[in-house]
Protein backbone atom coordinates (compact mmCIF):
# COMPACT_ATOMS: atom_id res chain seq x y z
CA UNK A 1 0.00 0.00 0.00
CA UNK A 2 1.41 3.38 -1.16
CA UNK A 3 2.40 5.27 2.17
CA UNK A 4 -0.06 7.76 3.98
CA UNK A 5 -0.06 11.22 3.47
CA UNK A 6 -0.31 11.74 7.09
CA UNK A 7 0.41 9.00 9.84
CA UNK A 8 0.14 10.12 13.40
CA UNK A 9 1.23 7.44 16.42
CA UNK A 10 0.81 7.65 19.94
CA UNK A 11 0.25 11.51 19.91
CA UNK A 12 0.05 13.71 22.86
CA UNK A 13 -0.83 17.09 23.70
CA UNK A 14 -1.25 18.61 27.18
CA UNK A 15 -2.35 21.70 28.29
CA UNK A 16 -0.65 22.45 31.86
CA UNK A 17 -2.27 23.32 35.10
CA UNK A 18 -0.84 25.98 37.20
CA UNK A 19 -1.37 27.12 40.66
CA UNK A 20 -3.01 30.69 40.97
CA UNK A 21 -0.11 32.13 42.44
CA UNK A 22 2.88 31.26 41.54
CA UNK A 23 2.41 29.97 38.07
CA UNK A 24 3.96 26.72 38.95
CA UNK A 25 3.03 23.45 37.09
CA UNK A 26 0.84 21.32 39.71
CA UNK A 27 -1.07 18.93 36.85
CA UNK A 28 -2.14 18.53 33.20
CA UNK A 29 -5.01 18.11 30.94
CA UNK A 30 -3.95 15.28 28.73
CA UNK A 31 -5.92 16.40 25.58
CA UNK A 32 -4.92 13.93 23.03
CA UNK A 33 -3.51 11.24 24.57
CA UNK A 34 -2.00 8.63 22.50
CA UNK A 35 -3.86 9.03 19.33
CA UNK A 36 -2.78 7.03 16.02
CA UNK A 37 -4.20 7.03 12.60
CA UNK A 38 -2.92 7.34 9.12
CA UNK A 39 -5.04 9.33 6.54
CA UNK A 40 -4.22 8.49 2.63
CA UNK A 41 -4.00 10.95 0.09
CA UNK A 42 -6.93 12.53 -1.41
CA UNK A 43 -8.93 11.18 1.16
CA UNK A 44 -11.50 12.38 2.91
CA UNK A 45 -11.26 11.39 6.93
CA UNK A 46 -13.99 12.81 9.20
CA UNK A 47 -13.50 13.60 13.13
CA UNK A 48 -16.27 13.27 15.31
CA UNK A 49 -17.05 13.37 18.99
CA UNK A 50 -18.57 15.63 21.88
CA UNK A 51 -17.56 18.80 22.74
CA UNK A 52 -14.06 18.89 24.79
CA UNK A 53 -12.94 15.07 23.40
CA UNK A 54 -9.76 16.41 22.16
CA UNK A 55 -11.23 17.05 17.99
CA UNK A 56 -9.77 20.70 18.14
CA UNK A 57 -6.77 20.78 19.62
CA UNK A 58 -5.58 17.40 17.86
CA UNK A 59 -6.21 19.46 14.71
CA UNK A 60 -4.11 22.37 16.41
CA UNK A 61 -1.37 19.82 17.12
CA UNK A 62 -1.13 18.56 13.57
CA UNK A 63 -0.71 21.82 11.97
CA UNK A 64 1.69 23.24 14.52
CA UNK A 65 -0.33 25.63 16.46
CA UNK A 66 0.30 23.18 19.79
CA UNK A 67 2.96 21.55 20.74
CA UNK A 68 3.04 17.95 20.89
CA UNK A 69 4.17 16.05 24.36
CA UNK A 70 5.08 13.36 23.01
CA UNK A 71 4.78 10.48 19.68
CA UNK A 72 5.17 11.48 16.17
CA UNK A 73 3.49 13.18 13.36
CA UNK A 74 4.66 12.29 9.98
CA UNK A 75 3.65 14.55 7.24
CA UNK A 76 5.02 12.45 3.52
CA UNK A 77 7.70 10.78 5.83
CA UNK A 78 9.18 13.80 7.19
CA UNK A 79 8.78 13.87 11.07
CA UNK A 80 6.96 17.16 12.47
CA UNK A 81 7.37 16.47 16.10
CA UNK A 82 10.23 18.26 17.67
CA UNK A 83 10.75 20.27 14.29
CA UNK A 84 12.19 24.31 14.93
CA UNK A 85 9.91 27.06 13.97
CA UNK A 86 12.45 27.61 11.03
CA UNK A 87 12.16 24.13 9.78
CA UNK A 88 8.61 23.92 10.03
CA UNK A 89 7.90 26.88 7.99
CA UNK A 90 8.50 24.81 4.41
CA UNK A 91 6.00 22.40 5.84
CA UNK A 92 3.28 25.20 6.80
CA UNK A 93 2.88 25.36 3.39
CA UNK A 94 1.61 22.01 2.55
CA UNK A 95 -0.84 21.73 5.74
CA UNK A 96 -3.67 24.45 5.78
CA UNK A 97 -6.66 25.11 7.94
CA UNK A 98 -10.22 26.15 7.55
CA UNK A 99 -11.23 28.00 10.79
CA UNK A 100 -14.77 27.04 12.74
CA UNK A 101 -15.90 30.83 12.81
CA UNK A 102 -15.66 33.31 9.50
CA UNK A 103 -16.29 36.36 11.65
CA UNK A 104 -12.80 36.47 13.43
CA UNK A 105 -11.08 34.14 11.26
CA UNK A 106 -10.32 36.86 8.52
CA UNK A 107 -8.36 40.11 9.57
CA UNK A 108 -10.70 43.09 9.60
CA UNK A 109 -8.64 45.27 8.68
CA UNK A 110 -6.96 43.86 5.35
CA UNK A 111 -8.41 43.77 2.25
CA UNK A 112 -9.53 40.20 0.19
CA UNK A 113 -6.88 40.53 -2.09
CA UNK A 114 -4.42 41.40 1.33
CA UNK A 115 -5.60 38.15 2.88
CA UNK A 116 -4.74 36.21 -0.27
CA UNK A 117 -1.44 37.55 -0.76
CA UNK A 118 -0.12 37.96 2.82
CA UNK A 119 0.63 33.85 2.21
CA UNK A 120 3.27 34.75 -0.82
CA UNK A 121 4.77 37.87 1.35
CA UNK A 122 5.30 35.00 3.72
CA UNK A 123 6.67 32.75 1.37
CA UNK A 124 8.05 35.02 -1.36
CA UNK A 125 9.76 31.92 -3.49
CA UNK A 126 6.06 30.69 -3.70
CA UNK A 127 4.70 33.44 -6.61
CA UNK A 128 6.44 36.24 -7.76
CA UNK A 129 4.93 39.65 -6.96
CA UNK A 130 3.84 40.79 -10.50
CA UNK A 131 1.86 37.89 -10.77
CA UNK A 132 -0.21 37.87 -7.09
CA UNK A 133 -3.41 40.26 -8.55
CA UNK A 134 -3.69 37.20 -11.39
CA UNK A 135 -3.66 34.57 -9.04
CA UNK A 136 -6.30 36.48 -6.57
CA UNK A 137 -8.44 36.99 -9.14
CA UNK A 138 -7.76 32.81 -9.85
CA UNK A 139 -8.35 31.82 -6.35
CA UNK A 140 -11.93 34.10 -5.92
CA UNK A 141 -13.01 31.96 -9.51
CA UNK A 142 -12.37 28.89 -8.00
CA UNK A 143 -14.09 28.90 -5.00
CA UNK A 144 -17.51 30.52 -6.22
CA UNK A 145 -16.56 34.75 -5.72
CA UNK A 146 -16.54 37.55 -8.30
CA UNK A 147 -12.96 38.66 -8.81
CA UNK A 148 -14.31 42.00 -8.85
CA UNK A 149 -14.44 41.42 -4.49
CA UNK A 150 -11.16 41.46 -3.85
CA UNK A 151 -10.81 45.11 -2.65
CA UNK A 152 -13.71 44.59 -0.43
CA UNK A 153 -13.01 43.95 3.53
CA UNK A 154 -14.76 41.24 5.49
CA UNK A 155 -17.31 42.81 6.92
CA UNK A 156 -18.80 43.67 3.52
CA UNK A 157 -19.75 39.49 3.01
CA UNK A 158 -21.69 37.17 4.00
CA UNK A 159 -20.54 33.99 6.44
CA UNK A 160 -20.60 32.02 3.69
CA UNK A 161 -18.62 34.47 1.23
CA UNK A 162 -16.53 34.62 4.27
CA UNK A 163 -16.30 30.75 4.95
CA UNK A 164 -15.13 30.88 1.22
CA UNK A 165 -12.55 33.40 1.49
CA UNK A 166 -11.18 31.68 4.09
CA UNK A 167 -10.73 28.28 1.79
CA UNK A 168 -9.30 30.52 -0.85
CA UNK A 169 -6.54 31.66 2.06
CA UNK A 170 -5.97 28.43 2.40
CA UNK A 171 -5.33 27.48 -1.44
CA UNK A 172 -3.10 30.20 -1.41
CA UNK A 173 -0.13 27.95 -0.86
CA UNK A 174 -0.78 25.32 -2.46
CA UNK A 175 -1.48 23.12 0.04
CA UNK A 176 -2.06 19.08 -0.30
CA UNK A 177 -3.81 18.31 3.29
CA UNK A 178 -6.21 21.11 4.40
CA UNK A 179 -8.01 20.65 7.95
CA UNK A 180 -11.21 21.62 8.46
CA UNK A 181 -11.94 22.50 12.14
CA UNK A 182 -15.81 22.84 12.30
CA UNK A 183 -15.52 24.63 9.06
CA UNK A 184 -19.42 24.98 8.46
CA UNK A 185 -20.44 24.68 12.23
CA UNK A 186 -21.20 28.81 12.03
CA UNK A 187 -23.26 28.53 8.67
CA UNK A 188 -26.65 28.53 7.94
CA UNK A 189 -27.36 25.25 6.86
CA UNK A 190 -27.95 25.72 2.97
CA UNK A 191 -25.26 27.24 3.21
CA UNK A 192 -23.11 24.64 4.65
CA UNK A 193 -24.38 22.51 1.60
CA UNK A 194 -22.67 25.06 -1.04
CA UNK A 195 -19.61 25.00 1.30
CA UNK A 196 -19.25 21.46 1.85
CA UNK A 197 -20.24 20.72 -2.66
CA UNK A 198 -17.34 23.33 -2.74
CA UNK A 199 -14.89 21.64 -0.22
CA UNK A 200 -15.68 18.15 -2.57
CA UNK A 201 -15.45 19.96 -6.02
CA UNK A 202 -12.05 21.62 -5.15
CA UNK A 203 -10.79 18.22 -3.46
CA UNK A 204 -12.02 16.57 -7.18
CA UNK A 205 -10.10 18.93 -8.78
CA UNK A 206 -6.52 19.82 -6.80
CA UNK A 207 -6.62 16.28 -5.27
CA UNK A 208 -6.56 17.54 -2.05
CA UNK A 209 -6.94 15.65 1.59
CA UNK A 210 -9.23 17.04 3.77
CA UNK A 211 -9.36 16.15 8.00
CA UNK A 212 -12.55 17.58 8.63
CA UNK A 213 -13.84 18.00 12.08
CA UNK A 214 -17.16 18.51 13.01
CA UNK A 215 -20.01 17.69 15.69
CA UNK A 216 -22.53 17.39 12.50
CA UNK A 217 -22.43 13.72 11.65
CA UNK A 218 -24.68 14.55 8.77
CA UNK A 219 -22.33 16.41 7.57
CA UNK A 220 -19.31 14.03 7.84
CA UNK A 221 -21.37 11.15 6.82
CA UNK A 222 -22.33 13.48 3.43
CA UNK A 223 -17.94 14.45 3.28
CA UNK A 224 -15.98 11.32 4.45
CA UNK A 225 -14.61 8.40 3.07
CA UNK A 226 -13.44 7.17 6.98
CA UNK A 227 -14.56 8.47 10.34
CA UNK A 228 -12.50 8.81 13.34
CA UNK A 229 -14.52 8.96 16.58
CA UNK A 230 -12.83 10.54 19.67
CA UNK A 231 -13.74 10.67 23.10
CA UNK A 232 -11.72 11.84 26.36
CA UNK A 233 -8.75 12.44 24.20
CA UNK A 234 -8.39 8.98 22.79
CA UNK A 235 -9.97 7.30 19.32
CA UNK A 236 -12.42 5.27 20.12
CA UNK A 237 -13.62 3.84 16.81
CA UNK A 238 -11.40 4.31 13.33
CA UNK A 239 -13.71 3.27 10.43
CA UNK A 240 -14.44 3.55 6.42
CA UNK A 241 -17.58 5.80 6.97
CA UNK A 242 -20.72 2.78 5.50
CA UNK A 243 -19.22 0.90 7.82
CA UNK A 244 -19.37 3.47 10.94
CA UNK A 245 -22.96 4.36 10.24
CA UNK A 246 -24.19 0.36 9.41
CA UNK A 247 -22.84 -1.03 12.31
CA UNK A 248 -20.96 0.65 15.00
CA UNK A 249 -18.57 -1.22 17.15
CA UNK A 250 -18.24 0.58 20.21
CA UNK A 251 -20.61 1.48 22.63
CA UNK A 252 -19.24 5.59 22.54
CA UNK A 253 -19.94 5.59 18.60
CA UNK A 254 -22.78 3.70 19.52
CA UNK A 255 -24.07 6.23 21.86
CA UNK A 256 -23.24 9.38 19.81
CA UNK A 257 -25.24 8.23 16.90
CA UNK A 258 -28.05 7.72 19.04
CA UNK A 259 -27.95 11.03 20.06
CA UNK A 260 -28.75 12.51 16.58
CA UNK A 261 -32.17 13.36 16.53
CA UNK A 262 -35.15 11.69 14.57
CA UNK A 263 -36.57 14.32 11.87
CA UNK A 264 -40.28 12.24 12.35
CA UNK A 265 -39.60 9.77 15.61
CA UNK A 266 -43.29 8.69 14.63
CA UNK A 267 -42.13 6.99 11.59
CA UNK A 268 -39.61 4.66 13.49
CA UNK A 269 -41.28 1.62 14.50
CA UNK A 270 -42.79 1.22 10.59
CA UNK A 271 -39.10 2.36 9.33
CA UNK A 272 -37.57 -0.64 11.81
CA UNK B 1 -56.59 46.29 15.17
CA UNK B 2 -54.08 46.30 18.54
CA UNK B 3 -51.84 44.31 16.10
CA UNK B 4 -52.04 46.93 13.64
CA UNK B 5 -51.07 49.97 15.87
CA UNK B 6 -48.52 47.42 17.49
CA UNK B 7 -46.61 47.15 14.06
CA UNK B 8 -47.50 50.27 13.57
CA UNK B 9 -45.84 51.82 16.51
CA UNK B 10 -42.96 49.72 15.80
CA UNK B 11 -42.22 51.25 12.56
CA UNK B 12 -41.93 54.11 13.59
CA UNK B 13 -39.96 53.75 16.87
CA UNK B 14 -37.49 51.91 14.09
CA UNK B 15 -37.75 55.17 12.04
CA UNK B 16 -37.30 57.61 15.13
CA UNK B 17 -33.96 54.81 16.04
CA UNK B 18 -33.02 55.47 12.70
CA UNK B 19 -33.09 59.20 12.60
CA UNK B 20 -31.56 59.53 16.04
CA UNK B 21 -28.70 57.22 15.47
CA UNK B 22 -28.04 59.07 12.09
CA UNK B 23 -28.30 62.74 14.02
CA UNK B 24 -25.75 61.14 16.82
CA UNK B 25 -23.34 60.45 13.61
CA UNK B 26 -23.77 63.46 12.57
CA UNK B 27 -22.85 65.20 15.92
CA UNK B 28 -20.10 62.96 16.49
CA UNK B 29 -18.42 63.89 12.91
CA UNK B 30 -19.48 67.45 14.24
CA UNK B 31 -17.74 67.37 16.81
CA UNK B 32 -14.52 66.19 15.89
CA UNK B 33 -14.11 68.32 12.60
CA UNK B 34 -14.95 71.54 15.17
CA UNK B 35 -12.02 70.30 17.02
CA UNK B 36 -10.07 69.58 14.21
CA UNK B 37 -10.35 73.19 13.27
CA UNK B 38 -9.06 74.84 16.27
CA UNK B 39 -6.17 72.58 16.37
CA UNK B 40 -5.38 73.34 13.25
CA UNK B 41 -5.56 76.93 13.55
CA UNK B 42 -3.13 77.17 16.48
CA UNK B 43 -1.13 75.09 13.93
CA UNK B 44 -1.24 77.42 11.77
CA UNK B 45 -0.48 80.41 13.91
CA UNK B 46 2.57 78.57 15.71
CA UNK B 47 3.44 77.92 12.38
CA UNK B 48 3.19 81.25 10.31
CA UNK B 49 2.85 83.53 13.39
CA UNK B 50 6.27 84.16 14.00
CA UNK B 51 7.24 84.93 10.80
CA UNK B 52 4.76 87.81 10.46
CA UNK B 53 6.04 89.43 13.64
CA UNK B 54 9.57 89.85 15.09
CA UNK B 55 10.56 88.97 18.11
CA UNK B 56 14.05 89.32 19.73
CA UNK B 57 13.64 87.85 23.28
CA UNK B 58 16.56 90.09 24.53
CA UNK B 59 15.51 93.84 23.08
CA UNK B 60 13.66 96.04 25.71
CA UNK B 61 11.72 99.17 25.05
CA UNK B 62 10.98 100.42 28.12
CA UNK B 63 8.41 103.31 26.52
CA UNK B 64 6.03 100.41 26.17
CA UNK B 65 6.30 98.82 29.32
CA UNK B 66 2.57 97.33 30.79
CA UNK B 67 0.76 98.68 27.93
CA UNK B 68 -3.08 97.51 27.89
CA UNK B 69 -4.41 95.18 24.71
CA UNK B 70 -4.94 97.81 21.41
CA UNK B 71 -2.70 100.28 22.68
CA UNK B 72 0.29 101.66 20.12
CA UNK B 73 3.15 101.68 20.95
CA UNK B 74 6.82 102.30 19.33
CA UNK B 75 6.78 98.92 17.29
CA UNK B 76 3.16 99.41 15.97
CA UNK B 77 -0.14 98.16 17.06
CA UNK B 78 0.40 95.71 20.34
CA UNK B 79 -3.01 93.46 20.21
CA UNK B 80 -2.76 91.83 23.03
CA UNK B 81 -0.84 94.44 25.10
CA UNK B 82 3.01 94.24 26.10
CA UNK B 83 4.44 92.89 29.29
CA UNK B 84 7.09 94.40 31.92
CA UNK B 85 10.11 95.28 29.15
CA UNK B 86 7.51 96.33 26.85
CA UNK B 87 8.32 92.91 24.33
CA UNK B 88 4.90 92.43 22.39
CA UNK B 89 2.00 89.58 24.09
CA UNK B 90 1.34 88.08 20.56
CA UNK B 91 4.45 87.54 19.65
CA UNK B 92 5.50 86.20 22.40
CA UNK B 93 2.12 83.63 22.46
CA UNK B 94 2.80 82.91 19.12
CA UNK B 95 6.07 81.78 19.69
CA UNK B 96 4.66 80.06 22.70
CA UNK B 97 2.15 78.09 20.65
CA UNK B 98 5.26 76.98 18.39
CA UNK B 99 7.08 75.43 21.65
CA UNK B 100 3.75 74.09 23.25
CA UNK B 101 3.05 72.26 19.70
CA UNK B 102 6.83 71.01 19.07
CA UNK B 103 6.65 69.74 22.91
CA UNK B 104 3.13 67.50 22.16
CA UNK B 105 4.19 66.63 18.77
CA UNK B 106 7.43 65.55 19.69
CA UNK B 107 6.65 63.94 23.16
CA UNK B 108 3.66 62.28 21.30
CA UNK B 109 5.97 60.73 18.97
CA UNK B 110 8.52 59.70 21.34
CA UNK B 111 6.59 58.61 24.07
CA UNK B 112 4.34 56.45 21.17
CA UNK B 113 6.97 54.73 20.07
CA UNK B 114 8.10 53.33 23.66
CA UNK B 115 4.91 52.97 25.02
CA UNK B 116 3.55 50.75 21.79
CA UNK B 117 7.07 48.93 21.15
CA UNK B 118 6.40 48.00 25.23
CA UNK B 119 2.51 47.23 24.32
CA UNK B 120 3.63 45.28 21.79
CA UNK B 121 6.55 43.06 23.14
CA UNK B 122 4.24 42.88 26.86
CA UNK B 123 1.37 42.27 25.38
CA UNK B 124 2.57 39.69 22.54
CA UNK B 125 5.17 37.90 24.43
CA UNK B 126 3.66 37.45 27.61
CA UNK B 127 4.62 35.24 30.10
CA UNK B 128 7.81 37.37 32.09
CA UNK B 129 8.92 39.87 29.84
CA UNK B 130 5.22 40.91 29.83
CA UNK B 131 4.79 40.86 33.75
CA UNK B 132 8.32 42.90 34.22
CA UNK B 133 7.46 45.47 31.46
CA UNK B 134 4.45 45.94 33.24
CA UNK B 135 5.71 46.16 36.92
CA UNK B 136 8.04 48.55 35.45
CA UNK B 137 5.12 50.81 34.43
CA UNK B 138 3.58 50.18 37.47
CA UNK B 139 6.31 51.38 38.86
CA UNK B 140 6.26 54.49 36.72
CA UNK B 141 2.76 55.24 37.75
CA UNK B 142 2.81 55.34 40.88
CA UNK B 143 5.31 58.32 41.11
CA UNK B 144 3.56 61.61 40.32
CA UNK B 145 4.53 62.54 36.75
CA UNK B 146 5.48 65.97 37.15
CA UNK B 147 7.25 65.32 40.18
CA UNK B 148 9.73 62.94 38.26
CA UNK B 149 9.62 65.74 35.50
CA UNK B 150 11.03 68.42 37.91
CA UNK B 151 13.55 66.10 38.71
CA UNK B 152 14.96 65.05 35.98
CA UNK B 153 14.81 68.58 34.17
CA UNK B 154 16.57 69.85 37.28
CA UNK B 155 19.34 67.41 36.78
CA UNK B 156 19.51 67.86 32.96
CA UNK B 157 18.80 71.68 32.34
CA UNK B 158 16.64 73.20 30.07
CA UNK B 159 15.99 72.76 26.53
CA UNK B 160 13.38 72.17 24.31
CA UNK B 161 14.47 68.26 23.38
CA UNK B 162 15.03 67.80 27.40
CA UNK B 163 11.55 68.87 27.85
CA UNK B 164 10.21 66.41 25.22
CA UNK B 165 12.08 63.37 26.35
CA UNK B 166 11.40 64.35 30.01
CA UNK B 167 7.59 64.09 29.59
CA UNK B 168 7.99 61.49 27.08
CA UNK B 169 9.34 59.33 30.07
CA UNK B 170 6.40 60.44 32.23
CA UNK B 171 4.09 59.68 29.68
CA UNK B 172 4.72 56.04 27.65
CA UNK B 173 2.55 54.32 30.05
CA UNK B 174 -0.62 55.21 28.84
CA UNK B 175 0.57 53.96 25.54
CA UNK B 176 1.80 50.95 26.88
CA UNK B 177 -1.22 49.83 29.02
CA UNK B 178 -3.64 50.66 25.92
CA UNK B 179 -1.36 48.86 23.16
CA UNK B 180 -1.19 45.67 25.32
CA UNK B 181 -5.09 45.69 26.35
CA UNK B 182 -5.79 45.17 22.85
CA UNK B 183 -2.64 43.19 21.40
CA UNK B 184 -4.66 41.12 24.51
CA UNK B 185 -7.62 41.16 23.12
CA UNK B 186 -6.60 40.90 19.24
CA UNK B 187 -4.07 37.88 20.06
CA UNK B 188 -6.01 34.90 20.26
CA UNK B 189 -8.59 35.51 17.08
CA UNK B 190 -8.84 32.93 14.96
CA UNK B 191 -6.94 34.92 12.02
CA UNK B 192 -3.93 35.43 13.92
CA UNK B 193 -3.69 31.55 14.00
CA UNK B 194 -4.09 31.66 10.52
CA UNK B 195 -1.25 33.70 9.75
CA UNK B 196 0.97 31.25 11.89
CA UNK B 197 -0.52 28.34 9.92
CA UNK B 198 0.74 30.17 6.70
CA UNK B 199 4.23 30.18 8.43
CA UNK B 200 4.33 33.98 9.07
CA UNK B 201 7.50 35.16 11.79
CA UNK B 202 6.91 36.63 14.69
CA UNK B 203 7.66 40.32 13.06
CA UNK B 204 5.05 39.62 10.85
CA UNK B 205 2.53 38.33 13.42
CA UNK B 206 3.02 41.58 15.59
CA UNK B 207 3.31 44.46 13.23
CA UNK B 208 1.19 43.29 10.20
CA UNK B 209 -1.70 40.77 11.80
CA UNK B 210 -1.90 42.54 15.48
CA UNK B 211 -0.72 46.04 15.69
CA UNK B 212 -3.49 47.27 12.65
CA UNK B 213 -6.25 46.76 14.99
CA UNK B 214 -4.55 49.00 17.53
CA UNK B 215 -4.25 51.70 15.65
CA UNK B 216 -7.51 53.54 16.62
CA UNK B 217 -7.24 53.22 20.34
CA UNK B 218 -3.57 54.59 20.42
CA UNK B 219 -5.02 57.04 18.24
CA UNK B 220 -7.76 58.25 20.76
CA UNK B 221 -5.14 58.25 23.52
CA UNK B 222 -2.50 60.04 21.53
CA UNK B 223 -5.58 62.80 21.32
CA UNK B 224 -6.23 63.28 24.64
CA UNK B 225 -2.03 62.80 25.91
CA UNK B 226 -1.75 65.72 23.68
CA UNK B 227 -3.80 68.27 26.17
CA UNK B 228 -1.90 66.81 29.23
CA UNK B 229 1.73 66.82 27.37
CA UNK B 230 1.08 70.74 26.49
CA UNK B 231 -0.26 71.65 29.83
CA UNK B 232 3.18 69.87 31.39
CA UNK B 233 5.14 71.73 29.61
CA UNK B 234 3.28 74.90 30.44
CA UNK B 235 3.87 73.97 34.36
CA UNK B 236 7.57 73.27 33.45
CA UNK B 237 7.98 76.44 32.17
CA UNK B 238 5.80 78.29 34.72
CA UNK B 239 8.36 76.78 37.10
CA UNK B 240 11.82 77.53 35.29
CA UNK B 241 12.55 73.76 34.50
CA UNK B 242 10.80 74.04 31.09
CA UNK B 243 12.34 75.53 27.53
CA UNK B 244 15.02 77.96 28.13
CA UNK B 245 14.77 81.80 29.02
CA UNK B 246 14.97 83.23 25.64
CA UNK B 247 12.28 80.96 24.02
CA UNK B 248 9.24 82.34 24.94
CA UNK B 249 6.91 79.36 26.17
CA UNK B 250 3.05 79.81 27.69
CA UNK B 251 4.46 79.07 30.84
CA UNK B 252 6.99 81.24 31.22
CA UNK B 253 5.13 84.20 30.00
CA UNK B 254 2.40 83.17 32.71
CA UNK B 255 4.75 83.20 35.31
CA UNK B 256 6.37 86.36 34.12
CA UNK B 257 3.35 88.47 34.71
CA UNK B 258 2.16 86.86 38.10
CA UNK B 259 3.83 89.99 39.53
CA UNK B 260 1.67 92.69 37.83
CA UNK B 261 -1.77 90.87 38.02
CA UNK B 262 -3.14 93.32 39.78
CA UNK B 263 -2.35 96.49 36.78
CA UNK B 264 -1.80 94.23 34.28
CA UNK B 265 -3.55 91.44 33.70
CA UNK B 266 -3.11 90.65 30.52
CA UNK B 267 0.26 89.32 30.77
CA UNK B 268 -0.22 86.14 32.17
CA UNK B 269 -4.47 86.08 31.37
CA UNK B 270 -3.98 86.32 27.63
CA UNK B 271 -1.46 82.99 27.51
CA UNK B 272 -3.51 81.58 29.74
CA UNK B 273 -6.90 81.61 27.89
CA UNK B 274 -4.95 80.31 24.98
CA UNK B 275 -2.96 77.48 27.01
CA UNK B 276 -6.65 76.35 28.43
CA UNK B 277 -8.87 76.63 24.89
CA UNK B 278 -6.14 74.36 23.47
CA UNK B 279 -6.03 71.65 26.07
CA UNK B 280 -9.92 71.69 26.52
CA UNK B 281 -9.93 71.26 22.70
CA UNK B 282 -7.66 68.37 22.92
CA UNK B 283 -9.72 66.89 25.52
CA UNK B 284 -12.57 67.42 23.69
CA UNK B 285 -11.36 65.74 20.82
CA UNK B 286 -10.35 62.95 22.25
CA UNK B 287 -14.00 62.26 23.76
CA UNK B 288 -15.56 62.91 20.16
CA UNK B 289 -12.33 60.43 18.66
CA UNK B 290 -13.48 57.71 21.84
CA UNK B 291 -17.11 58.18 21.16
CA UNK B 292 -16.49 57.60 17.46
CA UNK B 293 -13.81 54.80 17.26
CA UNK B 294 -14.52 53.20 20.96
CA UNK B 295 -12.48 50.10 21.10
CA UNK B 296 -14.96 47.91 22.63
CA UNK B 297 -17.09 48.87 19.92
CA UNK B 298 -14.83 48.93 17.25
CA UNK B 299 -12.51 45.77 18.22
CA UNK B 300 -13.90 43.67 15.54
Amino acid sequence: MAEPLLRVRDLVTTYPIRSALLRRKIGEVRAVDGVSFDIARGQTVGLVGESGSGKSTLARTVIGLEQAEAGSIEFQGTELVGLSARQMRPVRRDIQMVFQDPYTALNPRLTVRQILSEAWRIHPDLLPAQDWDEEVRRLLDVVGLDPQYADRYPHQFSGGQRQRVGIARALAVRPKLIVCDEAVSALDVSVQAQVLNLLDDLQAELGLTYLFIAHDLSVVRHISDEVIVMNRGQVVEHAPTDQLFADPQHEYTQTLLAAVPVVRPWNQESAA
Amino acid sequence: MTTETAGVDREVTAAFDTVKRRSANAAGRRRIVTCLVIVACYVLVALFGPMLRKYDPVQTFTQDRLMPPGSTTSQGLALLGTDQVGQDILSQMMLGARVSITVGAGTLLLAGLIGVTVGLVAGYRGGWVDAALMRLADIQLSFPSILLAILIAAVVGPSVVNVIVVLAITNWVTFARVTRGQVLTVKNREYVDAARTLGAGHLHLALRTIFPSCVAPILVVATVELGHVILAEASLSFLGLGVPTDVPSWGSTIANGRDYLGDAWWISTLPGIALAALVLTCGLLGDAMRDRYDPKLRSL
